[in-house]
């Protein structure tokens, strides 16, 4: 249950710096939708500076990051070690001519990264980043990720038509399709997760993972790893991004776009990276919560330190992983994925129903139930894995026969001493 | 319903609904149609949250405005060049005429009726109840509505198919 | 000033007819589907409305009804589209004043 408002200099929830702030103004004699306006704004303006702020930042890490995984250094001309390079970039993008190609459709693609950037904001509204730290603490709030993040499909698609250029086309559809298939996974993930703790409410699941003690992630392992592959997916990130990689077809969707309207277009990546470790941190890593320590550090800054580490996990990703083909992602997606999806599904709602019908205390049905998901977790990927066919190769690199396979490693039966 | 935010929030959203409805007919290119309705299908889930449904609102964006509208982008796409504008056969104005006789039979309809108004202030939570429901009174229609969705999209596959060319017995 | 049932009912019967105009007096095939979804939308519109305002042991009902109508017609317009696709390959176009014989 939510405590009672603190002392308003108590930082470890801004909240109650905020609700001191709402009751000065209902004392002051204003009407009854102030407090509710004035609330809602300073949300709002929190969101923006912090996601604002958080993509400058996070332009720097990466590149720095990135590079130094690449075994070289990264961006350090502009200002000390480079720490200017965002703002270069900012700049850069801003002065650079938007050019809108002649026949491309010119209200579509004027409001094509607008409709881009936005679904990607919106998603912070219900996450919880502190006790009382919620936008709008929604009653579907985990329908409603899902939900906007679906928008993301049509800003796509307006970007890719109005173009007027058959590679931004494509490179649309490929996009779409790559997005609608991993969003299937999504859903069905997120409601094993919903399933197990009983309550679409974000606020209420992070309470439940405080309550008990254990986060998500040690409940639900196959869940967390189709929805960080879902979501690396639905980020149009590497090793994901084939829709929009250079070499793959010329950036893709955003092709014809320049100078600020590529930038609504980069910062709404980095930006909707930032919403899905939101959400897997809010899920399953226990959001603002860390076993007792949120009474002296603040919730907040526990809930962005995890958010950090969770998207730094994505730029390694980035930095370490092969880009994959688009048939390999959506053979994935559906030969792989949504079969253990929907057995995860299964396995998690067997769990709950046992857990109420049997009536055991959390103490020991949780514990067995993280053992039994992560077992059945390891032996699903695997054996799903060789029936389908990918067995391990050979690993033995063999020298190639010249007159036949010239330059060529070929698995299989070794190389007769020549 | 009498306090202001809500009053301001309907005749916003309806203005909304109801405009860019009236713009998907208006309009001359067939894609820019679509985007209306789909700021159409917005303003329709707006209102669903001025009436205390959030499910069936979340449900709306989720299904409309993110899967049926793509539906619909794709079939523009893959339908001739040649026929992508939004003009009207030779039938508009007799469906004008029903149009508008339908719409004011409906209202006036709405208006005169002696409905039976509850003193419900609103619902709490909709989404457990109605999974309750469907589970429940309408398990039938839940099992029916998902063969259904098996056979469309069974059904879409097999219709939208490329013709393989029939292979000859060569020897 | 406030917002009753008869509100909602009139925009609902608004929307219904827009969707009825478009879905009788447009030339282009995926006009008229347009059309049909939007008198899909109007009426859920009018059964949430009911829902929240009429006096009902169940009033939830009309929320599952809408599900239903929401499934029902994302079905519908999944095979409209794919028989739309399909007239463009064996007719060669989707005009729907010029599909109007059924052999050639």
């Amino acid at each position: 249950m939510i405590r009672p408002l603190a002392e308003w200099y108590d930082l470890r929830d801004i909240g109650n710096a905020v609700g001191a702030l709402l009751e000065q103004i209902e004392d002051w004699g204003a009407p009854d939708w102030v407090p509710y306006v004035v609330s809602g704004l300073i949300g709002v303006v929190a969101i923006l500076l912090w996601t604002v702020l958080s993509v400058l930042a996070f332009i720097w890490i990466e590149r720095r990051v990135v590079g130094l995984m690449q075994n070289r250094i990264g961006p350090n001309r502009v200002g000390p070690m480079g720490l200017l390079q965002p703002v270069a970039d900012a700049l850069k993008l801003l002065f650079k001519e938007p050019v809108t190609t002649r026949d491309s459709d010119r209200v579509l693609f004027w409001l094509a990264p607008i409709v881009v950037f936005i679904p990607t904001m919106v998603v912070f509204a219900v996450i919880p980043f502190g006790e009382r730290m919620v936008l709008a603490d929604l009653n579907v709030g985990v329908l409603f990720l899902i939900a906007i993040g679906s928008i993301n499909t049509i800003a796509v698609f307006m970007a890719g038509w109005s173009s007027n250029n058959k590679y931004a086309l494509l490179g649309a559809m490929r996009t779409i399709a790559m997005l609608i298939s991993y969003e299937l996974i999504q859903v069905l993930v997120l409601l094993a997760a919903v399933l197990f703790v009983g309550s679409m409410r974000l606020g209420d699941i992070v309470a439940w993972q405080q309550d008990y003690g254990v986060w998500l992630i040690f409940l639900q392992p196959l869940g967390l790893l189709g929805y960080v592959i879902a979501g690396a997916v639905e980020m149009n990130r590497s090793p994901t991004d084939t829709a929009e990689a250079e070499s793959e077809i010329v950036a893709g969707y955003h092709t014809e776009y320049g100078g600020i309207k590529f930038g609504f277009f980069y910062q709404a990546e980095y930006l909707a990276g930032f919403a899905i470790a939101a959400v897997i941190v809010t899920l399953y890593m226990g959001g603002w919560t860390l076993w007792g320590l949120e009474e002296w550090v603040p919730g907040w800054l526990i809930f962005l330190a995890k958010l950090y580490g969770v998207f730094f996990i994505y730029i390694w990703s980035r930095g370490t992983l092969p880009r994959l083909r688009i048939d390999q992602l959506m053979g994935f997606a559906w030969k792989f994925m949504l079969p253990l999806a929907l057995v995860n599904v299964l396995v998690v709602g067997g769990e709950r129903l046992l857990w109420q019908e049997a009536e055991l205390s959390s103490g020991e049905a949780l514990p067995l139930f993280g053992v039994v998901n992560f077992v059945l977790a390891v032996g699903l990927i695997v054996g799903w894995a060789w029936i389908l066919g990918h067995r391990r190769p050979d690993r033995v690199a063999h020298r190639a026969i010249l007159t036949k396979e010239v330059g060529a490693i070929f698995y299989g039966e070794p190389a007769p001493n020549i | 319903m009498d306090d202001t935010g809500t009053v301001v929030a309907f005749y916003v959203l309806s203005a909304m609904t109801v405009g860019s409805a009236l713009g998907v007919v208006v309009v001359r290119n067939l894609v820019h149609a679509v985007v209306f309705l789909i700021v159409s299908f917005m303003g329709v889930a707006g209102l669903y949250i001025t009436l205390s449904a959030d499910f069936v609102a979340v449900t709306q964006i989720l299904i409309y405005a993110g899967a049926v509208s793509v539906l619909l982008l794709f079939a523009i796409v893959l339908t001739p060049r040649g026929e992508r504008g939004n003009s009207e056969s030779f039938l508009r104005l007799p469906a004008l005429l029903l149009a508008l006789l339908v719409a004011f039979t409906l209202g006036y309809v709405a208006i005169d009726t002696d409905w039976v108004i509850s003193d419900r202030e609103g619902f709490e939570e909709t989404a457990s109840v109605i999974g309750e429901a469907l589970l429940d009174k309408y398990v039938l229609p839940f099992e029916i509505a998902s063969v259904l969705l098996l056979a469309a999209m069974l059904g879409a596959i097999v219709l939208v198919r490329p013709e393989t060319p029939t292979e000859e017995a060569g020897e | 000033m406030s917002v009753d049932l008869e509100h909602y009912l009139i925009v609902g019967a608004i929307l219904f007819s827009i969707g009825l105009y478009l879905a009788l007096a447009k030339q282009n095939f995926i006009g008229v589907l347009m059309g049909i979804e939007l008198m899909f939308n109007a009426v859920n519109l009018t059964f949430v409305a009911f829902s929240r305002f009429v006096e009902s042991p169940n009033p939830l009902d009309g929320h599952v009804f809408v599900v239903f109508v929401i499934t029902v017609a994302a079905a519908e317009a999944a095979t409209a589209l794919a028989l739309a696709v399909l007239l463009y390959r064996v007719r060669d176009t989707i005009n729907v004043d010029r599909i109007d014989s059924l052999k050639w």
